[in-house]
């Protein structure tokens, strides 16, 4: 596509006036109340699009408890129209675990960045699925702590530049990363585990896919589920917003695959 | 290839990070050369679009709403 600017324009049609006869298929979130300010080409905000449409498509948007750790996403919380506790760094499965205890009615999710999962809150994503919590993990992975300036995770893929491995992760020294959706998919008591990207049209598709899958074996009441979505970062990984799929592709796609890692069984026979 | 869908862009929301120029299929998206009040270029809809949903599903600024035309156009 040439930028010419004899190219014949197509009919560009001012937001909010939606042009009578013409069938939309698709649109911002009802429950997106604003507009967020997390960087350019960041995949948070697509991930969570998917995960409000998917509330509202299975209808529990009225009866969802969401429980929110510690990242970028934090600032991205207060405009999702849905109930949401933030709780302390990592402590979001646990807290999960007493909203789905004492209100076993309500459909709850946790979402984590992996500075909070996998650095904080190893111990306590890892109890929960062995305890086989019916509660939803969403972890949003991007491999480097964003909300504090792009540091280095325990997820960060080796030979990665992060602002504390500026020469690359090095295993000699930064030890080698936790795939933490891997450790899970081993545990009893897990029903669900999958690992999602948003670099790629398809991708999100899949991903959404994942996160339906994800609810429908919690409210079926099979145990704990987590969904690992891959999302871009390209402030924290040194590269231009347009490169951050490409990257992402080349570096935390090869070592972590994507796919179900751990297919629900019950219930879809 | 004649347009069988369309869409609005809000340049406002756009923070220029160009995910939707790769991922459209038809290729009919390009960057503005003009700003928008917060210093961003934004993408601009040329002849063509199929309203495969392609850029509004990838675009972390929710910048587009996309509609399809009646069959009997197409």
């Amino acid at each position: 596509m040439t930028t010419d600017s004899t190219v014949e324009r197509g009919p560009v049609i001012p937001t909010g006036t939606a042009p009578l006869g013409l069938t939309p298929v698709a649109s911002t979130s009802p429950l997106l109340l604003g507009e967020h300010s997390l960087c350019p080409g960041c995949g948070e905000p697509v991930a969570l699009r998917i995960l409000l449409e998917t509330l509202q498509e299975l209808g529990i948007v009225q009866r969802t408890i969401g429980v929110v750790g510690h990242g970028c996403y934090g600032s991205f919380v207060r405009i999702m129209d849905i109930d949401v506790l933030q709780c302390l760094h990592g402590r979001a499965p646990s807290c999960a675990t007493g909203i789905k205890r004492m209100r076993p009615d309500v459909a709850t999710f946790t979402l984590q960045g992996d500075g909070d999962m996998v650095n904080e809150g190893l111990q306590e994503v890892l109890h929960t699925a062995a305890r086989g919590e019916n509660v939803t993990a969403i972890l949003l992975n991007n491999g480097v702590f964003g909300d504090t300036g792009g540091q280095q995770t325990a997820t960060t893929v080796v030979g990665q530049r992060t602002k504390t491995s500026l020469e690359g992760r090095d295993p000699e020294i930064h030890g080698n990363p936790i795939p933490v959706a891997d450790l899970v998919a081993s545990l009893d008591g897990v029903g669900y585990v999958g690992r999602g990207t948003v670099g790629t049209p398809g991708g999100v598709l899949r991903t959404k896919k994942m996160i339906r899958t994800a609810f429908e074996t919690q409210l079926a009441g099979e145990g704990f589920s987590l969904v690992e979505i891959l999302t871009m970062c390209p402030t924290g990984w040194f590269v231009t917003a347009p490169q951050g799929p490409d990257y992402m592709a080349s570096s935390m796609e090869e070592v972590y695959p994507l796919g179900d890692l751990r297919p629900r069984t019950k219930g879809t026979a | 290839m004649s347009a069988r869908g369309t869409l609005t862009i809000d340049p406002e929301k756009c923070k220029g990070c160009e995910l939707c120029i790769a991922a459209c299929p038809p290729d009919v998206l390009t960057m503005s050369t003009e700003l928008n009040s917060v210093g961003y270029r934004y993408p601009v809809l040329h002849d063509g679009c199929t309203g495969c949903t392609a850029c509004s599903v990838v675009c972390p600024d929710f910048v587009f709403d996309v509609y399809r035309f009646p069959r009997s156009r197409t």
